[in-house]
């Protein structure tokens, strides 16, 4: 009898655990941002800055991934879905069945840098041949007027919104070759190349540094302002998705993203601002 | 009554494992089974085209399951005359004061978080094999496998050194006084005495290998070819789990197919876990 008790016990104390947590989404004046790593640090430190002047509203920022934060938002867990890919077809419809409509807030750009070894001559690529290098159909750089060596071809995993967005922008539906190195991150991408002579990648602009060489795409250089123009290839909107369009205290929080402070730390983490 | 207490306390302990295993066993074979469904046993587990996100995708999972394959059966054969000799070594030839100093840095190796493995692999040994065998890319099969083969020396070495310090001492004795030098009491007597802990570090090791996820995600390069050779990148199912699972949409095919490399996983290193169960009761019945 006395170990029934104990074990009730037990598992009250769990359920008050679970419970509780639960009713942190359910106090009023909270947002709750989950989602794609690559919007993480604009949704981070501007929630920090919202917080500085709002100080009655509290937001909590989590990563996950893109395909995380919209399963939170189609399941109620999260006010503001961060997407570094517009919603899938299967998400809308997921999220209708639920009476969620999602809305996109595209907040700021992406551009995608093709990045070699410093060491590389090769200064520029076109679309096509970098569609050819990653099909397997061009498998050495002399063919793109460097030396004589093979490519080795680095792209980002199956999943990662990155390569979501190479695939269309620059694969076609053509895929991968096999013996292409899938790596989990930008640093990891950017590293291996560093260390790798004879290698290529893509990495997002703003994780471009010296370790890395960005190439020329269609002749055009990767940086904020061919982005912002539009003249540059390879970019991508970042999201943040709500229910519906924003109301209330989710409003005042995309706005101060649309701000003028909110677009000037979203160029500070390495992205093109919007407005 | 406290005593009481204390046991039931301890019991709760206990029976929260017990729930959690089997909490787990039955979230990843709800989430894999529909992938068995849908793509069909076989074409899942021996389909040779891994390509989750491609239109139409493709869930042939056998160049991962390869590659765990390759990655651990290289690291054994690293691993197992380093563990085994170096067990040899601190319980049968070393000097006591040898003996001191060498057991705690093997087992400070185990101790080693994984992570720091992984970088060492990614910035030291990586470039350094590309130099040394002429090869385009570091990041391959081969430096996995020398990375998991260092971090399970600690756990052969430790295992093995017990079980080879159980033989009792008769049998040495009785091996020298026949006449055999150490080399063949070693060779003929202690290893074949201590031969089912020997074992059974082997196959922990085998486990603690195939399930490592940090390391070859970050050394193994990642590429989902069939492994044709241990000098080229490959994928090992924990971290095209790891890596994939962050950014899949919840409740697609590619996830359920993610579940679905997780019960292969469970399955194997479960089966290895039950060896080493049977081969330490075998041990039990003999009697040394």
């Amino acid at each position: 009898m006395k170990k029934f008790k104990i074990f009730s016990v037990f598992c009250v104390f769990m359920l008050v655990m679970f419970t509780g947590g639960n009713s942190l989404y359910a106090a009023s004046n909270s947002i709750t941002i989950t989602g794609s790593t690559t919007v993480l640090p604009i949704a981070q430190r501007a929630a920090e800055a919202f917080m500085d002047i709002n100080e009655e509203i509290s937001v909590s920022v989590r990563g996950g991934g893109s395909g995380v934060g919209i399963a939170a938002l189609i399941d109620g867990r999260a006010d503001i879905a961060d997407a570094s890919r517009p919603i899938k077809t299967k998400e809308i419809k997921l999220a209708r069945e639920k009476g969620i409509d999602p809305y996109a807030n595209v907040v700021a750009r992406d551009g995608i840098a093709v990045v070699v070894h410093p060491d590389n001559p090769v200064d520029s690529i076109g679309i096509e041949d970098l569609k050819k290098i990653y099909t397997g159909e061009i498998e050495n750089w002399k063919d793109l007027g460097g030396p004589n060596k093979a490519i080795v071809v680095i792209s980002r995993d199956y999943s990662s919104g990155t390569f979501e967005v190479f695939k269309e922008l620059v694969l076609e539906g053509a895929k991968v070759i096999d013996g292409a190195l899938m790596l989990a991150s930008n640093k990891a991408v950017s590293t291996t190349i560093s260390i790798t002579p004879n290698s290529i990648g893509y990495i997002g602009l703003g994780y471009l540094s010296k370790e890395v060489k960005a190439l020329k795409v269609d002749g055009v250089e990767a940086t904020e302002e061919t982005v912002k123009e539009g003249k540059y290839k390879l970019a991508r909107p970042l999201f943040m998705y709500t229910n519906g369009e924003p109301t209330g205290i989710i409003k005042t929080f995309i706005d101060f993203v649309f701000s003028p402070q909110g677009q000037l730390i979203a160029r500070e983490v390495g992205y093109v601002p919007v407005k | 009554m406290k005593d009481k207490l204390f046991k039931y306390l301890t019991e709760a302990a206990a029976l929260c494992s017990v729930v959690f295993l089997f909490g787990i066993i039955f979230s990843i074979f709800k989430e894999g089974y529909p992938v068995f469904a849908e793509v069909g046993f076989f074409k899942f587990l021996f389909g040779k085209s891994w390509h989750p996100t491609h239109y139409p995708p493709e869930f042939g999972i056998l160049p991962l399951v390869l590659s765990s394959i390759l990655v651990t059966g290289g690291a054994l054969v690293i691993s197992v005359p380093l563990g085994v000799g170096s067990a040899i070594y601190i319980s049968e030839l070393a000097h006591p004061k040898g003996k001191e100093i060498l057991k705690p840095i093997v087992e400070l190796l185990a101790g080693v978080p994984s992570v720091i493995y992984g970088l060492f692999g990614m910035a030291f040994l990586g470039p350094f094999l590309s130099r040394v065998f002429g090869l385009p890319v570091g990041l391959n099969a081969l430096n996995a496998s020398i990375i998991l083969g260092l971090m399970v020396v600690p756990i052969i070495s430790s295992i093995s050194e017990d079980a080879i310090n159980s033989v009792p001492n008769h049998l040495r004795e009785a091996s020298y006084a026949l006449g055999a030098n150490k080399w063949e009491t070693i060779i003929r007597v202690i290893l074949p005495a201590a031969k089912s802990g020997v074992i059974s570090s082997i196959v922990l090791g085998f486990g603690r290998a195939i399930g490592e996820t940090m390391v070859v995600l970050m050394v193994a390069g990642g590429a989902t070819a069939m492994p044709r050779s241990i000098f080229k990148p490959v994928r090992p199912m924990t971290s095209a789990i790891a890596a994939e699972m962050g950014e899949t949409v919840m409740g697609s095919s590619h996830y359920h197919a993610l579940f679905g490399i997780a019960i292969v996983l469970f399955v194997i290193t479960f089966i290895s876990n039950l060896l080493t169960e049977w081969v330490m009761r075998k041990k039990g019945k003999n009697g040394c």
